[in-house]
C-alpha cells in the first residue's frame, strides 16, 4: 500500500486516535473553565473582570507551543514528573478556555440586559439568572461559533508534538523517519486531520445558517 | 414623619441622578394598600425612573423612599425579599424565549418559593386563568401576539404572590385593540384589590382605574388627586399635556 505496511497505517491510525483524545480533553478542560470565565468577563466587578481579562491576554499572547514546553516542564520543576498525556491536556484546557471563555462572553452578552433584569425582578439569584435564564440562551447563540473552534483545538493539539506526545502528527513523523516517505506518510495525516475537522465545520456551517434563518 | 401600616409606597423628596443629570428633583408621594396610582407625563419626566426606584432596579441618590416596609434609601436594603414582594411588568415583556408559557411563570415559584414542580404548574395554571391565557400553557413566547405576552408577563409576577404590583409603560408597544385586552386585566386586578403603580400614556385608562394621578414634570410631581386631575388641569403644563394628549 503505497510502500507502507498495514502496521505502519495503523501506527499512524493510533496516533489519530490520540489526537481526538487530547483534542477532547481541551474541550472539555476549556468548557469547565471557560464558562465562569465568559461569566466573570461578562457580568464580574472590577477586579474580577481585570484578572480574568489578563489571564486570556496572557494565554492569548503566548504561542500554544511554548504553553506546552511551560506546563511540561514547569511543573517537572516542581518535582513532579508529568506524562505528557496531562501536560498536553493541561496546555490545551488553558489555551481553549482562553478562547472559548471571550467566543461565549460575547454569547452571554448578546442575550439583552433585559433578561437579567426580569430574572432579578423575579427574585433569581444571580446564579439562578444565569443558569436559568441566561445560559441557556446565550448556548443557542454559542453552538455555531464553539463547533467551528473545536476545529482549530483538533488541529492546534498537534503542537504538543513539542514535549513528545504521541499523536497524529507524531506518529506520522515516526513513521516518515522509518520508511523515507515523507509525501506518502503526511499525505495520510493531512486526510486523517481533514477527515476530522471536516465534519466539525460542515456542521458549524450549518447550524449558523439554521440559527441565523430562525432569527429572521 | 412616621410611616403609616397602610402605606406601601412612600417617597419623601426623593432624588435620583445619573452622573451630572438629575432626573429626579425631590418626589413626594405615597401609595396606600389597595390603591392604584398612575404616573404620568412627557418622556424624560422621570415617570419610569421613580417606578423602578420603587423595586431597586434603580438606587436613589437622595431623600427617603419605602417600599414595603424596606427603606430603599439605605444602603443595606436586603433586595431579595424585597422582589418576592413587589413584581413588575415592562414595556417589552421580557419572557424568557427559551422557556414555554407555563415554564416562564413556575420559573420563580419553584427557585425562589422551592415549590414542588406539580404545585408551581397549579400555581401557574391559576395565575394564567387570571389573564385569559390557560390555553397558551404549552405555546413559546414567539408563537404569541404582544397582547398574549404581556399578559402572560402579568401572570409571571402574579405567580409570586406580590403585595404591590407595577407596570412600566405595559401597552406602549401595543397596537389599542391588544391594548384594550391587556387593561382589561389590570382593571381586573385593580377590582380585586391589588396595589398599583402604573406609568402609562393611556390618559383614558389613567383616569377611570386610577385612585390618585401623579403628572410628573422636570424630575417632581406636578400636580396630583384624582381622575377629575384630568379635566380640569390647575397648571398649563399639564393642561397642555392633555390638551395634546386627548
Amino acid at each position: 500500500m503505497n510502500g507502507l505496511s498495514f502496521d505502519q497505517v495503523l501506527f499512524i491510525l493510533r496516533g489519530a486516535g490520540w489526537t481526538l483524545l487530547l483534542a477532547g480533553m481541551g474541550f472539555v478542560g476549556g468548557a469547565l473553565v471557560g464558562v465562569p470565565l465568559a461569566l466573570a468577563r461578562s457580568r464580574g466587578g472590577r477586579v474580577l473582570r481585570a484578572v480574568t481579562g489578563a489571564y486570556v491576554q496572557l494565554v492569548q499572547g503566548v504561542p500554544l507551543p511554548v504553553i506546552m514546553f511551560v506546563v511540561y516542564f514547569g511543573i517537572s520543576v516542581g518535582g513532579f514528573d508529568l506524562p505528557a498525556l496531562v501536560a498536553a491536556g493541561i496546555a490545551m484546557t488553558a489555551y481553549s478556555s482562553a478562547y472559548l471563555g471571550e467566543i461565549w462572553k460575547g454569547c452571554i452578552q448578546a442575550v439583552p440586559r433585559t433578561q437579567w433584569e426580569a430574572a432579578e425582578c423575579l427574585a433569581l439569584t444571580p446564579l439562578q439568572r444565569a443558569v436559568h435564564v441566561i445560559l441557556p440562551q446565550a448556548a443557542r447563540i454559542a453552538v455555531a461559533p464553539t463547533v467551528s473552534f473545536l476545529v482549530q483545538i483538533v488541529k492546534n493539539s498537534s503542537y504538543a508534538v513539542v514535549i513528545g506526545f504521541f499523536d497524529l502528527t507524531y506518529s506520522a513523523r515516526v513513521v516518515n523517519n522509518s520508511t523515507f516517505k515523507p509525501f506518502v506518510v503526511f499525505s495520510i495525516a493531512a486526510a486523517l486531520y481533514f477527515a476530522i475537522c471536516y465534519p466539525l465545520s460542515s456542521l458549524s456551517y450549518r447550524l449558523e445558517r439554521r440559527f441565523n434563518k430562525a432569527r429572521a | 414623619m412616621e410611616t403609616s401600616v397602610d402605606e406601601v409606597v412612600r417617597f419623601n423628596k426623593v432624588s435620583k441622578a445619573f452622573g451630572l443629570v438629575e432626573i429626579l428633583k425631590g418626589v413626594s408621594f405615597s401609595v396606600r394598600r389597595g390603591e392604584v396610582v398612575a404616573l404620568i407625563g412627557r418622556s424624560g419626566s422621570g415617570k419610569s425612573t421613580a417606578l423602578r426606584c420603587i423595586n431597586g432596579l434603580e438606587r436613589v441618590s437622595g431623600g427617603e423612599l419605602h417600599t414595603c416596609g424596606h427603606a430603599m434609601h439605605a444602603s443595606a436594603v436586603d433586595l431579595a425579599v424585597l422582589r418576592r414582594e413587589v413584581g413588575i411588568v415592562f414595556q417589552s415583556y421580557n419572557l424568557f424565549p427559551h422557556l414555554t408559557v407555563a415554564e416562564n411563570v413556575m420559573l420563580a415559584p419553584r427557585k425562589v418559593r422551592g415549590m414542588a414542580r406539580k404545585a408551581a404548574h397549579e400555581l401557574a395554571m391559576h395565575v394564567l386563568r387570571q389573564v385569559g391565557m390557560e390555553e397558551r400553557a404549552d405555546y413559546y413566547p414567539e408563537q404569541l401576539s404582544g397582547g398574549q405576552q404581556q399578559r402572560v408577563a402579568i401572570a409571571r409576577s402574579l405567580a409570586m404572590e406580590p403585595r404591590l404590583m407595577l407596570f412600566d409603560e405595559v401597552t406602549s408597544a401595543l397596537d389599542p385593540e391588544l391594548t384594550g385586552e391587556v387593561l382589561r386585566v389590570i382593571e381586573r386586578l385593580a377590582a380585586d384589590g391589588m396595589t398599583m403603580v402604573l406609568v402609562t400614556h393611556e390618559m383614558a385608562f389613567a383616569r377611570s382605574v386610577a385612585d390618585q394621578i401623579m403628572f410628573m414634570h422636570q424630575g417632581i410631581v406636578w400636580e396630583a388627586g384624582s381622575g377629575k386631575l384630568l379635566d380640569e388641569p390647575t397648571t398649563p403644563e399639564l393642561r397642555q399635556f392633555v390638551g395634546n394628549g386627548l
